[in-house]
């Protein structure tokens, strides 16, 4: 039973942790914008902003 | 990643940040295109676009003011407005504090069975109690964080003097954990703390979901008075011009508007003539000319040319914010309406206070004890509390939602579902929304090089109807011809030089039937007619709202041939040249003999009828304004959601019958045994879950109609 006196912290902790990560990502607004980031993904680092565009809208249909 | 910031600043600028809404980006190019064209405006630090929320925060110079910003936005090919400063609606606010709450009861949860399992499967003595301790200390910040919305609710309609859906939960869960530490402090056998954080999460589950599908249609804030003319150029007696603040105007100013501003107040032309668009107040894009002695309003925006324009209104009495206080006035009425939920928790809530007080009452006579009378009568009050319930309408709600997001109807909050199922009659506004809305030019019998003249003057020209010819044209794979000199004169044309020719797209000389333009080259006319059509579905929804037994008719503020023309093609009655207040009438009306009316629209002179109506539903194409005030906006070219809506909205609510159905058949099974003491933490815990699935499955049934036809 001895065990209990580490487990149980153990299992306090783990689920502290990711109680407090949400509130952070909640705070950071990494759910603000969920469909942006879907396509942010699509966007083309390039320069050329106008060749980057076309070629997305292209992709995009 | 697409944020670039400018480092080279030499001394410390003063930065501010401003919002503005685009509701126009649709895809990650437009993202891309936003945030880069903005970035490469002076004075611009930071731009980041929230595609969700359809909105573009940008930290700028303070010496940028906003007009400039939304003029940037709009040279990149999208019409923005400027936002609120505050970011945050109230909506927000409250489905974070919800999801919040949700964290923190799926955490003390997950705990508490952990240490209630091991209890159940015999632990006892010492660590028993070590155990009910721990539970204790976990539960009481989690049931006090966790609770709050429902305590605050609960408190709220106690003040008043009802009660709602949240008094049982409040007292079966407050009383619930009372006497669990009474029962831990005394080292008694049971402790409910499982029961009443397990309560909270489900119902904090059905809560959050409701709240997140309100948020995710409803992007943009405040905008009919933003789209107003913020400030005025007024001309003093002695020649000079100030620039007065909208708020500040006067009657009988003398206001100067450049072509391309919006109008700050209601007037009368003193001197000049122009184009004006109107659609702000009638929702006809047709643009209208104007000249000496007519009359113009606020939101107007000034085409053509510079006029002058004597105030006859300012501010809180221009026609525009009589409409925005009829909004407010209209909505209010719709907000008596009373979730179900609500009704049935107000037959619900009594029953169960009863029962509960009952079994207490009747086992303190049975003479067992205060004590075991009262663990009784908390395990009535929890094994009854709605927790299928809680979730039986949201859960039905969000699916269903879901379901017709992806058939392109984004429905606004459940009570818009509720309401939209109970609907008799639909009410459709003609232009914008039994029509396309966009005068589409018909240049099929057009040569080549007739188009492409025709696209390098249309692409010259401010005019919304050579905004939609080059579009067409432009979709037709057209290359402009090289076309010099050209000049637009207001209420005239475009007129240009095409190697040598003389070429022009001019007012047509015959105001016959519909709108129309004249393509000149050299010395031939050719006349380029524009349809609005009918959007391609619109007899087939019709016709399927029919067989929901809906009936439909037409009221327009268009003029009496088209919209007589057609309500006889469709073979439905049709209302023309209806101004808001009489559409608003005719719903009242509508509404006083019993009939629960559906208001389809798009224009800002529907924006009353979208909020008085039972429920409403405006086109994505719509004005900001009618989209907040209608319950749904159906996105492309087919009418049919609207029908589709009626239909999954009816379905729905069979649903949450049937979910209703069933979480008080478990109550019937499951308050004999709570009332005859039998009913231990474990069995109320099993049976809420159960209970709990048993509704999301019911519920999930409907995510079958984004599929179906």
């Amino acid at each position: 039973m001895n065990v209990l006196v580490f487990l149980i912290p153990v299992a306090l902790f783990l689920g502290g942790a990711g109680l407090v990560l949400f509130f952070w990502a909640m705070r950071d607004g990494q759910f603000e914008d969920l469909d942006g980031a879907a396509n942010r993904i699509l966007i083309d680092d390039e320069e050329d902003a106008q060749l980057a565009r076309t070629e997305e809208e292209e992709s995009l249909r | 990643m697409n944020v670039r910031m400018n480092l080279a600043a030499d001394e410390p600028i003063q930065l501010t940040d401003s919002r503005f809404t685009v509701p126009g980006m649709r895809c990650a190019g437009c993202i891309a295109k936003i945030e880069r064209g903005l970035q490469k405006v002076d004075g611009v630090d930071a731009v980041r676009v929230n595609f969700s929320a359809k909105r573009v925060a940008v930290r700028h110079d303070r010496s940028l003011d906003a007009d400039a910003l939304v003029h940037a936005i709009g040279k990149l090919g999208f019409e923005g407005q400027a936002a609120e400063t505050n970011p945050l609606g109230q909506d927000d606010v409250e489905s974070r504090m919800l999801l919040r709450s949700l964290a923190v009861a799926g955490f003390g949860m997950m705990n508490i069975m952990l240490l209630s399992v091991s209890v159940w499967s015999g632990a006892g003595g010492v660590t028993r109690e070590l155990f009910h301790w721990l539970s204790a200390l976990i539960a009481l910040p989690v049931v006090a964080y966790a609770g709050r919305p429902f305590f605050s609710s609960a408190a709220m309609a106690l003040r008043h003097r009802r009660t709602n859906m949240d008094v049982p939960i409040s007292i079966g869960v407050l009383l619930a954990t009372g006497l669990s530490v009474y029962e831990t402090a005394t080292g008694g056998q049971h402790a409910y703390f499982d029961s009443a954080v397990m309560l909270l999460f489900f119902l904090l589950a059905g809560r959050a979901l409701d709240a997140t599908m309100r948020n995710k249609t409803r992007a943009g804030i405040g905008a009919l008075l933003s789209r107003m003319g913020k400030s005025a150029r007024i001309l003093a007696e002695d020649g000079s011009t100030t620039t007065v603040a909208a708020a500040d105007l006067q009657p009988d100013m003398l206001m100067l508007v450049a072509a391309g501003e919006a109008l700050a107040a209601d007037g009368v032309i003193e001197d000049g003539r122009s184009s004006i668009d109107n659609s702000m107040l009638t929702g006809e894009s047709t643009p209208q000319s104007v000249g000496h002695k007519d009359l113009v309003f606020a939101g107007a925006i000034n085409l053509s040319n510079p006029i002058r324009v004597r105030v006859t209104a300012a501010s809180s009495d221009t026609a525009i914010a009589e409409i925005a206080r009829l909004m407010d006035e209209a909505g209010q009425s719709r907000s008596h309406y009373v979730r179900i939920a609500d009704r049935a928790s107000r037959l619900y809530a009594p029953a169960v206070h009863t029962l509960a007080l009952m079994a207490f009452l009747g086992w303190m006579i049975a003479g067992v004890g205060l004590h075991q009378s009262l663990v009784i009568a908390i395990a009535v009050l929890i094994i009854t509390c709605p927790c299928a319930m809680g979730l039986a309408v949201p859960a039905a709600q969000v699916v269903a939602s879901g379901a017709l997001a992806k058939r392109g109807l984004l429905v606004k909050d459940g009570s818009a579902l509720e309401r939209l199922a109970e609907v008799d009659t639909a009410l459709f506004d003609k232009t914008g929304t039994l029509t396309m809305g966009e005068p589409v030019p018909q240049i099929d019998r057009l040569s080549s090089e007739q188009k492409s003249v025709a696209l390098a003057l249309a692409q010259a020209s401010r005019h919304p109807l050579s905004k939609g010819l080059a579009t067409a044209l432009e979709g037709g794979g057209i290359r402009s011809a090289a076309v010099g000199l050209l000049s637009e004169a207001g209420g005239e044309g475009i007129k240009g030089d095409w190697s040598g020719i003389p070429v022009a797209l001019e007012r047509t000389a015959t105001a016959g039937e519909g709108l129309s333009t004249t393509l000149r080259i050299g010395e031939s006319l050719v006349a380029i007619p524009f349809l609005d059509p009918e959007r391609p579905d619109v007899a087939e929804t019709l016709s399927v709202l029919q067989a929901l037994g809906v009936e439909s008719r037409i009221i327009s503020g268009d003029r009496q041939a088209p919209v007589g023309a057609l309500a006889r093609a469709l073979n439905i009655k049709g209302d023309s040249e209806m101004r808001p207040e009489n559409k608003l009438a005719l719903l009242e009306s509508l509404k006083a003999q019993g009939h629960r009316p559906l208001m389809v629209g798009d224009g800002i002179n529907d924006g009353p009828a979208l909020a008085a109506a039972h429920a409403s539903i405006a086109p994505g194409s719509a004005s900001d304004v009618s989209q907040q005030a209608a319950d749904a906006v159906f996105l492309g070219r087919t009418l049919i959601t609207v029908a589709l809506a009626v239909a999954v909205a009816r379905r729905t609510m069979r649903i949450v019958r049937q979910n209703f159905g069933f979480a008080i058949g478990y109550n019937v099974l499951a308050v004999p045994l709570a009332l005859a003491g039998l009913a231990t933490p474990l069995i109320a815990a099993i049976a809420m879950s159960l209970s709990s699935l048993v509704v999301v499955g019911n519920s999930l049934r409907l995510a079958r109609v984004g599929n179906a036809p």
